[in-house]
């Protein structure tokens, strides 16, 4: 039983990191049926960015919390900026182009960002600094859930819900909601669409900054390469639980990581990506929208 | 079409010239040394150090009046780590009648020459095949190396987990890469061979994963006492941080690709107490030095891959035919195996199945933020 419950964590956690990069996935798609590629990167640059502004910090001698707040202020800004400056570079001008070009355009801004952070910072790996707080309230826990899964998994459903209330109730979550209905008519009712769609960029690439900082400190080591594993399965998330779904994003990536760690814990893992693939073809078959994707009629 | 018939001409003009220079065999005797290996192509790297290492222990060995009153010729010829490039190579060494050859660079290559020198009665002494199967199955004789063969470090890293720390549940966990899976399976098999230890966990891992938590965990509730470990650093990392912050003081044992000082760097505290293999330290051997600074006079740079080793194996081959009095097969065979001959690699001999004793690796342990080698007998 203490076996299932830890496996069952650590698949949260894992579930959870999957899910907020799945957000952004998500957003993007259903707003421009664009799969963006140099999403996984945004979460490398998020986790870079952290580490830097971490280090700067310790040299000048802060400690705890604080590091951890302005480290994660910093790189959630820069990433957001790095998001919004992509979408402006590699998108905003194959707007009226085949939806095969943006895609194309995607794919060539990750391999960019990837390069330029290898050139830029380094191709090794680099130590993470474990930003994530030890207090006394954590170690009281600790014979439940680790501090950092403790951790990950609060701080991912609380800006889920962040993200919820923010579509729900704001008048700007109202006219995302619009767009991804109909850019056209959401045009006509007076709703900015470009701005619409880069704050879709900026919240997305804020989320993924987040998902970087938490996971980086959890497993303790990055480099320029880390996004594309994620970007991968939390793509492979949003996918699950059907593309252009926030609700979808959040399950899928819950689903995606348990499904790994029992995999693994259970059976070997050796076959990890295979549970996780294997589980993604399955439910495409059965349900080819996802777990709550909307079926949609293509247009011919 | 005339384009295809102006590439086969050139191709067929390019072999002429190639076998036209490789082709002058002096009439004088002669002790003949072929260098086989890659001395072009992708893998041109590691093959050409050792050219060099034997041009520059000819040149001396002629200095001082040759071998048995004779001089060594190089017979030096290139098959681009190719295996059946290989069997044309030592077809071509036999027809020269060398007298032995130091070689080839790769495993496969090797493999595929070694049964042409066999028939030939020609002793091979490679700098660099380390494939286990090349001694171990006992069909060549002729086959000797100064290199540890790849399931070495498996056998020692084996043997320091029972002997000296008397481990009795092992997990052995790999990145299922070539290296770090093939490591994994020789340490399995030598633990469950010696019946001292469990294994009680055998699992691979993927590399570059978002989280290795699952895995700690399972080896956590496997009961493991240690780890060992097959792949490189930087999951090696992951995996150590994430068991020491779960407190568990599970011993981590790992192999060569471990043992970098960026392991160190990237897991920082949690990677004190780790055991690694690697190869042995001949930084501060004199005659390492020795043969460093020869290489860096000579040609002005610094020498490449396998360069010791392939030094070492001439030093060994000179040394026997000298011993032996002869360049008969029998007599030069035996000479390798009981004169040992101080090499840039420590004093070396070689065993039965013709690996150099006295080549290999140590352990090493990270204490205070450097790996130490641990001294063993």
């Amino acid at each position: 039983m203490n076996y299932f419950w830890d496996l069952f964590l650590g698949g949260l956690t894992r579930g959870s990191i999957y899910a907020l990069i799945a957000l952004g996935y998500t957003m993007v798609y259903g707003i421009l049926q664009l799969i963006n590629f140099a999403h996984g990167e945004i979460y490398m640059i998020g986790a870079f960015t952290a580490l830097i502004v971490a280090s700067m910090l310790t040299m000048q001698g802060l400690t705890g919390l604080s590091v951890l707040i302005l480290a994660t202020l910093v790189a959630v800004l820069y990433a957001a900026a790095y998001g919004f400056t992509v979408e402006k570079i590699a998108y905003k001008p194959l707007r009226q182009a085949s939806r095969l070009s943006p895609l194309i355009s995607a794919i060539g801004m990750s391999i960019f960002l990837q390069n330029y952070v290898m050139l830029a910072q380094t191709s090794d790996f680099l130590p993470f600094p474990n930003l994530l707080p030890q207090s006394n309230f954590l170690d009281s826990i600790s014979s439940v859930i680790g501090p950092s899964d403790f951790i990950i998994i609060a701080t991912s459903t609380v800006v889920m819900i962040a993200l919820t209330a923010l579509l729900k109730f704001t008048k700007m979550g109202k006219a995302m909601r619009a767009t991804a209905q109909d850019q056209t008519m959401a045009m006509l009712t007076g709703v900015n669409v470009n701005r619409v769609i880069s704050r879709t960029f900026i919240i997305g690439s804020a989320l993924a900054a987040v998902g970087g900082i938490l996971i980086a400190s959890h497993v303790g080591r990055i480099n320029f390469y880390i996004g594309f594993n994620a970007g991968i399965k939390a793509f492979t998330a949003a996918v699950l639980g059907g593309i252009g779904s926030i609700p979808g994003a959040v399950l899928g990536g819950l689903v995606l990581g348990l499904a790994e760690s029992f995999g693994t814990g259970y059976i070997s893992s050796d076959y990890e990506s295979v549970f996780a693939f294997a589980l993604l073809i399955l439910i495409l078959i059965f349900k080819p929208d996802g777990i709550l994707g909307r079926s949609s009629q293509q247009k011919v | 079409m005339k384009n295809n018939l102006l590439f086969r001409w050139t191709l067929i003009s390019l072999f002429l010239l190639t076998f036209g220079t490789t082709s002058i065999i002096q009439a004088a005797d002669t002790i003949k040394i072929g260098i086989a290996g890659a001395h072009t192509g992708d893998l041109a790297s590691y093959g050409l150090p050792t050219v060099k290492a034997a041009e520059l222990i000819a040149k001396n060995v002629n200095a001082k009046g040759g071998i048995l009153g004779k001089k060594i010729q190089l017979l030096v010829e290139d098959e681009a780590c190719k295996p059946e490039l290989a069997t044309n190579v030592a077809t071509k060494l036999v027809s020269a009648k060398a007298n032995a050859v130091i070689g080839h660079i790769c495993s496969g290559a090797t493999k595929a020459a070694l049964r042409t020198y066999k028939d030939a009665g020609i002793i091979v002494i490679s700098p660099s095949a380390t494939s286990p199967e090349l001694s171990l199955s006992g069909q060549y004789p002729n086959f000797h190396r100064t290199i540890a063969p790849d399931d070495t470090q498996a056998r020692l890293v084996a043997d320091f987990a029972l002997k000296t720390l008397k481990l009795k549940k092992i997990a052995v966990i790999h990145d299922k890469g070539d290296y770090g899976k093939g490591f994994a399976e020789y340490a399995k098999i030598f633990i469950e061979e010696s019946k001292d230890a469990k294994i009680v966990l055998y699992e691979g891992i993927t590399p570059g994963a978002v989280d290795y938590s699952a895995i700690v965990q399972k080896i956590k509730y496997s009961g493991a006492d240690a780890i060992v470990y097959g792949g490189y650093h930087p999951e090696a990392a992951s995996i150590v941080q994430l068991m020491r912050k779960r407190n568990m003081k599970t011993t981590f044992i790992s192999d060569d690709g471990v043992k970098d000082q960026m392991f160190i760097k990237v897991a920082a505290a949690a990677a004190e107490g780790v055991y690694a293999s690697g190869p042995k330290d001949t930084t501060k051997n004199p005659l390492a030095i020795a043969a460093i600074a020869e290489h860096t006079k000579a040609y002005g740079i610094e020498p490449g891959s396998f360069y010791l080793n392939a030094y070492s194996a001439m030093l060994a081959i000179v040394n026997a035919i000298d011993k032996a009095k002869s360049t008969e097969y029998k007599a030069v065979h035996k000479a390798l195996r009981t004169h040992s001959i101080d090499t840039p690699l420590g004093k070396i001999k070689f065993n039965d199945r013709g690996d150099a004793i006295g080549v290999g690796f140590s352990m090493y342990q990270v204490r205070k933020g450097v790996y130490v080698e641990l001294k063993q007998d």
